[in-house]
């Protein structure tokens, strides 16, 4: 049963494969039964295998099943194979990443129903779906890398499938150049794992970092360094966030898929993965923290100011990342893992209602411009209601638990000078974060199902492809953080025991029971400010907004202090002003602007200036050069006789003069 | 003499494709079909099989030799022989003639039968090159190579092939003399010391040499190869040739006559002047990575598709290039590799960018887009080798380029960077590629034919080979391996040390 693993990503592959060469020539229906077929099989045979990974190897140190299949590269010292390794971080990764792409394949037969490219559809999402569980099964780098470049190459080919419009084949070709500029660092950094260490087996390169590279150590800190480039790349961390809010190009179910099971969790899978050597190189990992705290901040930010419903859940996808890079700063690898698993859930939730919400609207997307559907569609109501709470970490919710976790992680890390160290700061930034996060899903929330009703959805019923995913993956995110209960309420602890058979697991004592009671109740108290902060702001009082964006900053302060945001006057000017200035100038991503000017343009002029080629300038001088030489003796040849006469002459008397005088 | 009846059988196969003229339009192509695939089934038959059941043993020399005097006097000898090496290239050769001769069935009809002598003999002269191993007989193919592939381009060609052909001419001949001169001068200091006449490599690898001499001899061999592969600086003549060479002349001089100079850097320059070699390794390399990054930023900023398509081999022979310089055994394998994944990436691509001019009449990149739709299986394929072209893992150019970079990385990190970056460079005239043709508005309403059922089934073979080669790339390096032993390989340095952490 075990050995059934390679089925997993090859069954999907099958499906591209038959849908690639065959998709002409099958009728709708079969590509749908091919499409999402394939990725049900793959769904089953995953869960199989995870099951039976635990009942047969449980016990064992560490719990992983390995397979070969033949050697893929093998000159001298460097031998790769094609072979998978499964341990519980990748058994995670494989079992989410199927189940909820079988989800977002069951919505697009009825989403993309109508589209002319049907077929080429589900044929990219199959191979983009075998690409990542490539990625996540690889025992060794190459194959990880070709899951890795993989996925991309799936991205862009499904963020430009409306390939007319050429807005969308920019954003498509955006995403896979920013991630390739990125993939360049991790290529760069395979290539020194094996020329240190001899190996680009991932086990066995870990197994020897730890014992040949020093703690904080060059070698480590630079492979590090080079990997998390990488990560930044594909999981859109700043700086190189700006692919993912244009990503927003491709269908609907893309979007779910990119965001939710594939691609962008890639790097934290990297990250993860390699947990061991980001041990080896603390700065780096207190990088990733950084990174995540920062990231998790400025795109929950954008996504407050936003009006296309996809880009807010865009931007908020950075944000979740962020706050898995967060945990992934403070080594809780569980926790972060944890907080993917949930993320899928609730985030290919709410992409795939904003779809269906957009389908009955005529394709709107503009939150502006929806309100007062909740009568309308009740099941999307509902629905986005659930998605949203999770993804606020609602008490209860998917999202609370893996969120409530992280924040609990961060905070527990250091324990000595609490003021001093780093992390108080991060595990700030992540409550600010939880805050924001509220506030924003919520403001969406109000914008399209409450307030005035502005245009009326079609009759369509939704089909029970539809509702089905939707209803799935509701109780999902509802539910689907129950493996884990913190030590505060039950200490439940399937999850973090799984994945601790793979990687050791920080899990705070329990001691500090009152510390962390009270950090929940802060998180909550957040949640549920941030809620109500949507609630007031955009629900009650519209016009608040509004007036505080476009006044001075005295205004703003006194205003914003008298409807009561609950924050002190340092607060205000600390945070407000930059904030509100950040919100606006984040609406038309400053950092992308940079690349395009310092990057995009410098070498669009390069190109253009040097079209001709300047090399091919000395080429063509040489030839100027010798017709030149050409037409001045061409001249002595004239055929008058007395010329030549003349000319023979005056030879004589020079070649006499020689033999004279020399 | 095997090996003789491979030439031969192209030689007169080309004479009688001329004749046969008059039986019909087709005959020609059929007949040089034909001989193409007799020598295919020799090779098959006589080496590959029974070096796969292994009763032919790897670890000679030689797989297979044919010997015999020409000159005796000179100690000219009528010398081939067959290694791991050059079994590769000249299965290469076979597939690559095979798919010139298919992709030009429609498009040329005027003067069938002198075309496919032509390129039969251009084929001649490349398979003569991968087997001769008498200088002077070596030298003797390069110069066949050169006439035919010179008329291929200067009556089939576009619009300013009278240009082009001249150009291609000109570079391509300089650079031989260059290498005429360090071979009859090392045959000269050979008879030196020893009092032998002998063009035969391996009698003259024996011959010691003094820094000088070694360094001028090895600087003339790479002249004239560094003209073919190209290396940049060198390489001006290549986007013209490429461009307006027919189709069939393109796949011929990108899949083929390129690899001639890395084979003989790998086969002469390298073994017979080693020391030399070594001291010249790193401006080799960088040559190779300006190369690449050139290569990469000209493709990009080409509106002609040929040319596109013609600058991203200098680009990828930068790799092969970087590859060979590394001097050690993860990089020559990369280069071998990277030589023969080349050789059918750009092949597909010059036959589908052939045939979008064939139905468009143009090749103007600007007035094409939105194509997708009107021709979808060549929308497809074409995505396809772009993603084979930019280095898609999985596909055989990845491994190239991966090992070659692997190989630099443990000599020369600044480099390795500069040639990762090309990858992006890669990326980026690919997907301009791909937009600029398939995606975007349809502007001016093109509807022309998708592919026929011939292109399908060449396009389909070049696909499984990328994707076999991509995956089980094993069988090459096996077969390359036995003859890259013997490459001089500079003790390989340890990682240099990194210590900018306290």
């Amino acid at each position: 049963m075990l050995s059934w693993i390679w089925l997993v990503p090859v069954v999907p592959f099958f499906g591209f494969l038959i849908l690639s060469l065959f998709g002409g020539f099958l009728s709708r229906r079969m590509v749908a039964v091919t499409g999402a077929g394939s990725i049900s099989v793959s769904t089953v045979l995953g869960g199989l295998v995870a099951a039976r990974l635990i009942m047969e190897k449980a016990g064992e140190v560490p719990m992983a099943f390995h397979q070969v299949w033949w050697t893929w590269v093998g000159i001298s010292r460097l031998r790769v194979q094609i072979g998978f390794h499964l341990d519980a971080v990748s058994t995670v990764m494989m079992v989410v990443v199927t189940f909820v792409a079988l989800l977002i394949h069951l919505y697009s037969i009825d989403y993309m129903e109508e589209d002319e490219g049907y077929s080429r559809f589900f044929a990219y999402m199959n191979l983009f779906v075998a690409s990542m569980l490539v990625l996540v099964l690889a025992d060794n780098f190459l194959l990880l890398l070709l899951g890795w470049e993989g996925v991309g190459m799936c991205s862009y080919l499904l963020i430009g499938f409306w390939y007319r419009e050429p807005a969308n084949g920019l954003a498509a070709q955006k995403a896979f150049l920013m991630t390739r500029l990125a993939d360049t660092a991790f290529i760069l950094g395979i290539l020194m794992i094996f020329s240190h260490l001899e190996t680009l087996q991932i086990q066995e390169a870990l197994r020897r970092a730890v014992v040949t590279w020093p703690h904080g150590s060059s070698a480590a800190v630079t492979v590090a360094a080079l990997f998390l480039i990488g990560a930044i790349g594909k999981s859109a961390q700043i700086p190189l966030q700006t692919w993912l809010p244009d990503a927003m190009a491709g269908p609907t179910p893309v979007s779910a898929l990119i965001h939710a099971a594939t691609m962008v969790t890639a790097g934290v899978y990297l990250i993860a993965r390699m947990h061991e050597l980001f041990e080896l190189a603390p700065v780096v990992q207190m990088t990733v923290g950084i990174i995540g705290g920062l990231t998790l901040l400025l795109s929950a930010m954008s996504a407050l100011a936003q009006q296309d419903a996809k880009r807010i859940l865009a931007y908020s996808t950075i944000s979740q990342i962020g706050y898995m890079f967060l945990a992934l700063g403070v080594g809780a690898v569980s926790a972060a893992l944890f907080h993917f698993m949930t993320h899928a859930f609730f985030k290919a939730l709410l992409f795939l209602v904003v779809g269906a919400v957009s389908m009955r609207l005529n394709h709107e997307r503009n939150i502006m411009k929806m309100g007062g559907l909740r009568h309308d569609l009740p099941l999307a109501f509902w629905t986005f209601l659930i998605g949203a709470a999770a993804l606020a970490g609602f008490p209860l919710t998917a999202g609370f638990f893996s969120k409530d976790w992280i924040l609990w992680e961060v905070w527990s890390q250091e324990s000595g000078s609490v003021w001093l160290s780093g992390s108080i700061w991060l595990w700030g930034m992540g409550m600010l974060g939880v805050f924001l996060t509220a506030l924003y899903i919520f403001r969406a929330f109000f914008f399209i199902f409450y307030g005035d009703q502005t245009t009326q959805p079609d009759r369509k019923t939704p089909s029970w492809a539809l509702s089905i995913s939707l209803i799935v993956l509701a109780g999902f995110s509802l539910m689907g953080g129950w493996v884990e209960w913190p030590a505060t309420f039950g200490n439940v602890a399937l999850f973090s025991g799984f994945i601790g058979t793979a990687i050791p697991v920080h899990r705070a004592s329990a001691h500090v029971f009152i510390e962390e009671l009270l950090i929940q109740a802060l998180s909550v108290g957040l949640v549920l400010f941030g809620i109500f902060s949507a609630y007031l702001l955009f629900l009650r009082h519209p016009g608040l907004v509004e007036a505080v964006v476009g006044t001075t900053p005295g205004k703003e302060l006194r205003r914003a202090a008298l409807r009561g945001w609950g924050f002190t006057r340092l607060y205000n000017w600390l945070i407000v002003q930059p904030f509100l200035k950040t919100v606006r100038v984040s609406k038309h991503d400053p950092v992308d602007r940079l690349y395009t000017r310092l990057m995009v343009n410098p070498y669009l002029w390069m190109a253009q200036i040097n079209k001709d080629d300047f090399l091919n300038r000395f080429y063509d001088l040489l030839v100027t050069v010798n017709r030149a030489c050409y037409l001045a003796v061409r001249r002595v040849q004239n055929g008058h006789l007395r010329w030549y006469a003349r000319i023979m002459g005056a030879g004589a008397v020079v070649m006499m003069g020689m033999v004279i005088f020399l | 003499m095997m090996l003789g009846w491979l030439l031969i059988i192209l030689l007169v196969g080309g004479v009688l494709a001329w004749w046969g003229e008059r039986w019909g339009p087709s005959v020609p192509r059929w007949i040089a079909v034909m001989a193409l695939g007799l020598d295919m089934a020799l090779v098959l038959g006589w080496v590959v099989v029974p070096f796969a059941q292994g009763s032919l043993s790897s670890e000679a020399l030689w797989m297979a030799e044919w010997h015999s005097p020409w000159i005796p006097r000179f100690g000219i000898h009528l010398h081939l022989a067959l290694d791991g090496l050059s079994l590769l290239l000249i299965l290469l050769t076979f597939l690559l003639g095979i798919s010139a001769v298919v992709a030009s069935w429609t498009e040329i009809q005027r003067k069938i039968g002198f075309f496919h002598f032509n390129i039969l003999w251009v084929l001649a002269g490349v398979v003569g090159v991968f087997l001769a191993i008498d200088l002077f007989f070596f030298f003797v193919w390069w110069e066949v190579m050169l006439v035919p592939m010179y008329l291929l381009i200067s009556i089939w060609g576009h619009e300013r092939r009278a240009y082009a052909a001249m150009k291609f001419f000109l570079f391509t001949q300089a650079g031989s003399l260059f290498m005429l001169i360090a071979i009859v001068a090392l045959t000269m200091i050979h008879f030196e010391q020893t009092q032998i006449v002998t063009f035969d490599f391996l009698q003259l690898k024996e011959t010691s040499l003094t820094v000088e001499q070694e360094m001028w001899l090895l600087l003339g061999f790479f002249l004239a190869f560094a003209v073919k592969l190209p290396a940049v600086l060198l390489h001006p003549w290549l986007p013209d040739a490429h461009t307006e060479a027919p189709t069939g002349g393109s796949v011929i001089l990108a899949g083929l006559m390129l690899k001639t100079g890395g084979y003989g850097l790998l086969r002469f320059a390298l073994p017979l002047f080693p020391h030399a070699a070594e001291s010249i390794a790193t401006a080799g390399m960088t040559l190779g990575v300006i190369g690449i990054l050139f290569g990469s930023v000209m493709a990009f900023a080409q509106t002609d598709l040929k040319r596109l398509v013609a600058y991203t081999n200098i680009s990828h022979l930068g790799f092969v290039l970087l590859g060979i310089f590394a001097m050690n055994a993860y990089a020559y394998q990369g280069a071998v590799m990277q030589m023969i994944a080349h050789g059918i990436s750009t092949s597909a691509l010059f036959i589908l960018v052939g045939a979008l001019q064939e139905r468009m009449r143009t090749r103007d990149i600007r007035r094409m887009g939105g194509l997708w739709s009107v021709v979808p299986k060549h929308g497809g394929f074409s995505l396809f080798f772009a993603m084979a072209s930019l280095g898609l893992p999985g596909l055989a150019n990845f491994i190239g380029e991966f090992l070659v970079l692997l190989g630099v990385f443990r000599v020369n990190i600044i480099l390795t960077v500069f040639a990762v970056l090309g990858i992006i460079g890669a990326a980026i005239y690919s997907l301009f590629f791909i937009k600029g043709t398939f995606h975007g508005p349809n502007t001016e309403g093109w509807t022309i034919p998708d592919l026929g059922p011939r292109h399908v089934a060449l396009l389909g073979v070049m696909i499984v080979f990328q994707v076999g080669l991509g995956l089980y790339p094993q069988p090459v390096f096996q077969a390359a391996d036995p003859f890259i032993q013997t490459l001089p390989a500079p003790a390989p340095s340890s990682p240099p040390p990194l210590t900018w952490v306290p």
